[in-house]
């Protein structure tokens, strides 16, 4: 392997994401040569910088919004408003969407853990041949837009609302999708850097069945992978508005939308701390990744 | 089960798969059916619907909506939209690309770009709008500032438009761009460059024989894909402008509109158009991916 593929199993985004084994590495950071692609550091600081300060700037606005009072000055009177029994009714349909999210994203990653992961581990162990089906199903959703997935959606929820009923919490279904290519990267990179075969051989022969060698040997090795996934689930669900509308139930988005009409104010905060949280969601993803016990062995 | 895994042995790869058939294919029924209920079935509602009136005979009168001028000038703002900020997303996103190169991999600031790249590309949506209603809504920070400087009511926000997404939606496009670029622009091999500069090629002749021509595939792949993220994204908009004006919208609007059912099969004609875009584009994409993966690691 080489310093592209290293680089490849570290990112961890939802896009191309995970942690896998310990690759051989082709010593090339800390040096800087003028040769070849990398710009010099100060040209490289100077471009990070400036997009830096860009990307910035709306998430700062957002945060002087919160103190700007109605009629001009500043206030953290918007802040208080949260606390305020008599506006309560206001917000109502906020906190709602944020329980109902919450709800969602218990049960969108129980479906991911309890019914992707073992599916994948199981393909790996027992039947190599359905991989590439596997991976198709769950890479799908990204060239069919949700958009369109939902105009489908509404005649299937029809049906199953007459099974498990209307509540929001029936949404996971649907986000589960959408959250499959986001959630099998990590997974997938994860069991390519394990091999499962021999261990499952090895298990075997020392008289295990499948199920032991599944949770005694497989997911433990598996675990940056599906923490990864878990996490990632999470952003997908709290960030989740498309479904939520299409099919009118009340989550966090659609809720922040129809406080923001009224309230634009305790809509920004709102959104703003969910913002921090995905990031520092993601930037531990990405710590937890990027660090590599030498040392430690798995179980 | 025991005497068979004493048959196997260690390190024999089990060639025998089909042979021992037991219970455990029944292990994957349940995510299949899984995808099969909310994935398979939808999309294909979705897609068909548009064949369909409501009452379920087959019709192409849904179709007519494509000779509706609106529908023509929204498909056009989509189109636009995408082309634009994916361009602007790609040649933005790579020149980040280019500066994280010469940052530790596996440092902080790698980290945090990368975490904040995740942020903006897929989970901002409504968020996203809120934010830039905040900086350039009517009441929002430039608006204030430039009120500020030219007097009240000087400033008029661009943002309830369709133009006035492009900034919008290079928010989430430039960070797409970041982390879909990266792994092409790191797979440049040093010994590239060392080949080139031994060679006596400067920088300029590395970018223009080798860096950019190796890159390229992976480039237009990538600004491929932005345009099919601007193309089938929805909340962003639909936070932002209630009048229509993009496809997306478009689809929305005919789900929701009069009765129940109503008009949701004019979605389902213009739910096919844009899966058969997405489909082109996806393919394009994947083909250009592999070009491009010809030069990558192995």
């Amino acid at each position: 392997m080489t310093t592209s593929s290293r680089a490849q199993d570290r990112v961890m985004t939802p896009l191309q994401a995970a942690p896998a084994a310990e690759p051989f590495v082709a010593g090339r950071a800390g040096r800087a040569p003028r040769f070849g692609a990398p710009p010099s550091k100060a040209a490289a600081r100077v471009i990070l910088v400036i997009t830096g300060i860009l990307f910035l700037l709306p998430i700062v606005a957002m945060g002087i919004f919160t103190f700007r009072a109605n009629g001009g000055g500043y206030t953290v009177g918007h802040y208080l408003d949260l606390f305020n029994p008599a506006l309560e009714y206001n917000y109502d349909v906020l906190f709602q969407g944020i329980q109902n999210s919450l709800i969602l994203c218990l049960i969108t990653v129980a479906i991911i853990l309890l019914l992707m992961v073992p599916t994948m581990v199981l393909i790996e162990m027992r039947y190599p041949k359905l991989r590439r089906i596997m991976e198709f199903i769950c890479l799908v959703p990204i060239t069919i837009p949700t958009i369109v997935l939902v105009v489908g959606l509404a005649p299937t929820y029809s049906v199953v609302a007459r099974f498990v009923g209307s509540d929001a919490w029936t949404l996971a279904f649907a986000i589960g999708v959408i959250a499959l290519p986001y959630a099998y990267r990590p997974v997938a990179v994860n069991i390519a850097g394990v091999d499962v075969r021999t261990l499952t051989e090895a298990g075997r022969s020392l008289g295990a069945g499948y199920l032991s060698i599944m949770w005694r040997i497989i997911l433990p090795n598996l675990r940056r992978g599906i923490i990864a996934a878990a996490f990632i689930t999470i952003t997908v669900v709290l960030g989740e508005f498309t479904i939520a509308t299409f099919l009118g139930r009340t989550t966090f988005q659609t809720g922040l939308l129809q406080v923001e009409s009224g309230d634009p104010y305790v809509a920004v905060i709102f959104a703003l701390l969910a913002l921090l949280f995905a990031f520092v969601i993601l930037l531990i993803i990405g710590r937890v990744g990027s660090i590599r016990p030498k040392t430690r062995t798995d179980p | 089960m025991t005497s068979l895994s004493q048959n196997r042995g260690a390190g024999v790869t089990p060639r025998r798969r089909g042979a021992r058939v037991g219970i455990g294919w029944i292990g994957v029924v349940p995510f299949g059916v899984y995808a099969l209920l909310f994935l398979g079935i939808p999309a294909v509602l979705a897609v068909a619907s548009g064949f369909f009136t409501e009452k379920g005979a087959f019709t192409l009168a849904n179709f007519d909506t494509f000779a509706d001028p609106t529908t023509q000038k929204d498909i056009i703002g989509s189109i636009g939209l995408s082309a634009v900020t994916a361009i602007a997303g790609a040649i933005a996103g790579a020149l980040i690309c280019y500066a994280l190169l010469s940052m530790r991999s596996d440092g902080l600031v790698r980290t945090v770009v990368d975490a904040a790249s995740s942020v903006f590309a897929q989970f901002g949506g409504v968020m996203l709008a809120f934010a830039f209603i905040a900086t350039m809504g009517n009441t929002g920070l430039l608006g204030v500032v430039i009120n500020g400087i030219f007097g009240d009511n000087a400033y008029t926000s661009p943002l309830y438009t369709v133009p006035g997404l492009v900034p919008v939606y290079l928010f989430f496009q430039i960070p797409l761009m970041v982390l879909t670029f990266m792994p092409a622009m790191e797979a440049l091999k040093p010994a590239w460059g060392e080949a080139v500069a031994t060679l006596g090629g400067t920088r300029r002749t590395y970018w223009w024989r080798v860096g950019i021509p190796v890159l390229a595939p992976a480039f237009l792949g990538c600004a491929i894909l932005l345009f099919a993220n601007s193309f089938s994204s929805f909340a962003t908009a639909a936070a932002l402008i209630s009048q229509g004006g993009l496809i997306s919208l478009d689809i929305y609007r005919a789900s929701t509109s009069e009765t129940v059912i109503g008009h949701a099969n004019e979605a389902g004609s213009l739910a096919l158009a844009m899966v058969l875009v997405m489909i082109v584009l996806m393919t394009a994409y994947g083909t250009l991916q592999r070009r491009a993966a010809k030069w990558g690691n192995r």
